[in-house]
């Protein structure tokens, strides 16, 4: 019989972990802003179908970068929690904290089960209450981690160049116009420098708590932001990004294998990923087969419940 | 293998209906899911009486009294009965109250989620169309007395006309013109409509015509209240237009409301339609 592999716990969640990590940062930004009257959300998404910014509540909203189809799938999850307690019980009693726990418990399983491709998303989970001071921003990772943001938060792409230039310039209580100015020049900056984005390409949407309507979430329209960037320069589309070509697909089977796209199907004769620890290049496997112990060939040391 | 993610149902694609949703995860929470022991129920609960809905140049209006009845008691004097679906539509409902509102809350939130899902909102006819399926699984509980009979009216932005949709217990779904009424005083609150409608309404026009209809209404049903003029309890009266629905604030329809309390102390009967 054959006998598997021994891979140490620590080594098979690094693998995971790096696995979506990648994932995730192939995508572009999204930026969560707190503001004077609630929560922006802007992220550059030239698709005007595909949303990553979505309403799940009266005061609940969604925002996601990574793989659509999985994070399309924990939105609509999301919606239909919210609303069946909120059908069960009353609209006050849906609360973002609810909702963050479930995405992180149903996160956290798909992730540290074996059998599973670990989803490649990040998560933002934003509900806004009566004051600034109550609004709630949760960002999820993965692994079924929960962080509780203050001010602001990046997620996906470049997301620590964008927080850097962030956190340079955000200032507190700031009022719409200026934060949906702040959040798009970060979005736009880079290491080697800073590009104007279309507005058109622009995907910006609020919890505002001065909305008259229970449903607080609003999508800001292209002429508004027209409005409120005024004349910024030349716009430059960004370069062609890969999660264009794989928005709500699948795995690619492209008949290549691509080094920068560790879910393709193709082993060739690149390696698909470098060691998650030390950065090295993967090594080919032992030639010989591991030599099983001589006393207990039917029990490799492998099993979830082995100590 | 204890497993604490969200059941496979939550995380299925396909349906947008919040109420198929609610037939796989929490059956229990549907109205038409529950056994009703045999026998006649209708006296246990009180009853919505009357709806009336009217269309306008720009948009529809619905009203409804506020009373709900016990057999001969009146079980609550300020009953809520009109509700507003979604932006765009209202639904008002007579029958068995409890019963009643419940499916307004389950139309309401099935409109809502159907929006969130799919990021567009239902067609008017689907919005009626859904209404119907939700009364049709209640034809049981109809059939021993708990009878649950709306009035949908909305306006339709693809058609932009204010459109009324009416029911049956059965699911049946009917498309009215102009005008409609539905609940036990909704035969005089039709014959008052019938006189009183005109093609060229404007909204305030079109309020006072339903609050016309439901004082005749009211006249002559005990079933029916008529405006309280003591405790200052007023029909509630929805307006659509093209710019989304509202409910009429109260002090906007007392003022209609004693308009035509003043015009009925000189002729009771209301105004006189011409002969020819």
């Amino acid at each position: 019989m054959s006998m598997p592999f021994y891979v140490s716990p620590e080594q098979m969640m690094k693998d995971r972990a790096d696995f979506a990590r990648k994932g995730i940062a192939r995508g572009r930004s999204v930026v969560a802003l707190q503001y004077a009257d609630g929560v922006l959300f802007v992220s550059e998404n030239p698709s005007q179908a595909l949303h990553k910014v979505s309403e799940i509540y009266d005061r609940i909203a969604f925002a996601a970068v990574g793989r659509y189809n999985e994070f399309e799938n924990l939105r609509i999850a999301g919606v239909r929690l919210a609303d069946m307690r909120g059908y069960a019980y009353d609209r006050r009693d849906v609360t973002g904290r609810g909702l963050a726990n479930a995405y992180a418990q149903t996160l956290g399983t798909i992730f540290s089960s074996g059998g599973e491709k670990p989803y490649e998303v990040e998560i933002f989970v934003a509900e806004i209450g009566d004051t600034a001071a109550d609004d709630q921003l949760y960002r999820l990772t993965y692994d079924g981690q929960v962080a509780d943001e203050h001010g602001f938060a990046v997620m996906g792409g470049a997301a620590d160049v964008v927080a850097g230039h962030l956190k340079e310039h955000y200032t507190a209580g700031a009022s719409l116009d200026d934060a949906i100015r702040v959040a798009v020049a970060a979005l736009g900056h880079s290491e080697s420098d800073d590009r104007v984005i279309p507005t058109g390409d622009l995907e910006v949407a609020v919890l505002d708590r001065t909305r008259t309507q229970p449903r607080k979430f609003l999508r800001l329209r292209e002429t508004r932001l027209v409005e409120v960037l005024g004349r910024r320069g030349v716009e430059e589309p960004d370069a062609a990004s890969p999660e264009d070509a794989l928005a709500g697909s699948g795995p690619r089977h492209s008949g290549q294998d691509d080094p920068a796209d560790p879910t393709d199907q193709v082993s060739g004769a690149t390696p698909p990923l470098e060691d998650p620890v030390s950065g090295e290049p993967p090594v080919a496997p032992p030639v010989a087969p591991p030599v099983a112990p001589p006393d207990s060939p039917a029990a490799p040391p492998t099993g979830p419940g082995q100590v | 293998m204890t497993d604490s993610r969200l059941p496979a149902s939550f995380m299925t694609p396909g349906t947008s209906s919040f109420a198929d949703f609610l037939g796989i995860e929490a059956p229990d929470l549907l109205p038409s899911r529950r056994a009703v022991p045999a026998g006649n129920a209708a006296d246990l609960a009180p009853h919505g009486t009357t709806i009336v809905a009217a269309t306008f140049d720009d948009g529809v209006v619905m009203a409804g009294d506020r009373r709900a009845t016990m057999g001969n008691i009146i079980a609550q004097r300020d009953i809520q009965k009109v509700f507003p679906a979604d932006e765009y539509s209202v639904v008002g409902i007579a029958g068995t109250a409890g019963l009643a509102v419940e499916m307004v809350r389950l139309f309401q939130t099935e409109l809502e989620h159907y929006e969130k899902i799919e990021g567009s909102t239902l067609s008017m006819d689907g919005k009626a169309n859904r209404l119907a399926a939700l009364i049709r699984a209640n034809l049981g509980m109809a059939m021993q007395g708990l009878a649950v009979v709306p009035l949908f009216a909305g306006y339709d932005l693809a058609a932009d006309q204010g459109r009324i949709f009416s029911y049956d217990v059965t699911g049946g779904r009917y498309e009215e013109t102009a005008f409609h009424s539905v609940g036990s005083g909704s035969l005089f609150a039709r014959g008052s409509l019938k006189k009183l409608y005109r093609d060229d309404f404007n909204a305030e026009e079109a309020v006072t015509a339903v609050i016309q209809a439901l004082y005749d209404a009211a006249d002559d049903d005990s079933a029916t209240g008529g405006p309280d003029i003591t405790r200052r309890i007023f029909p509630v009266v929805h307006v659509i237009t093209p710019d989304g629905g509202r409910r009429m604030p109260d002090d906007e329809v007392s003022v209609i409301a004693d308009r035509i309390l003043a015009s009925r102390m000189q002729r009771p009967d209301g105004p006189a339609a011409a002969l020819t």
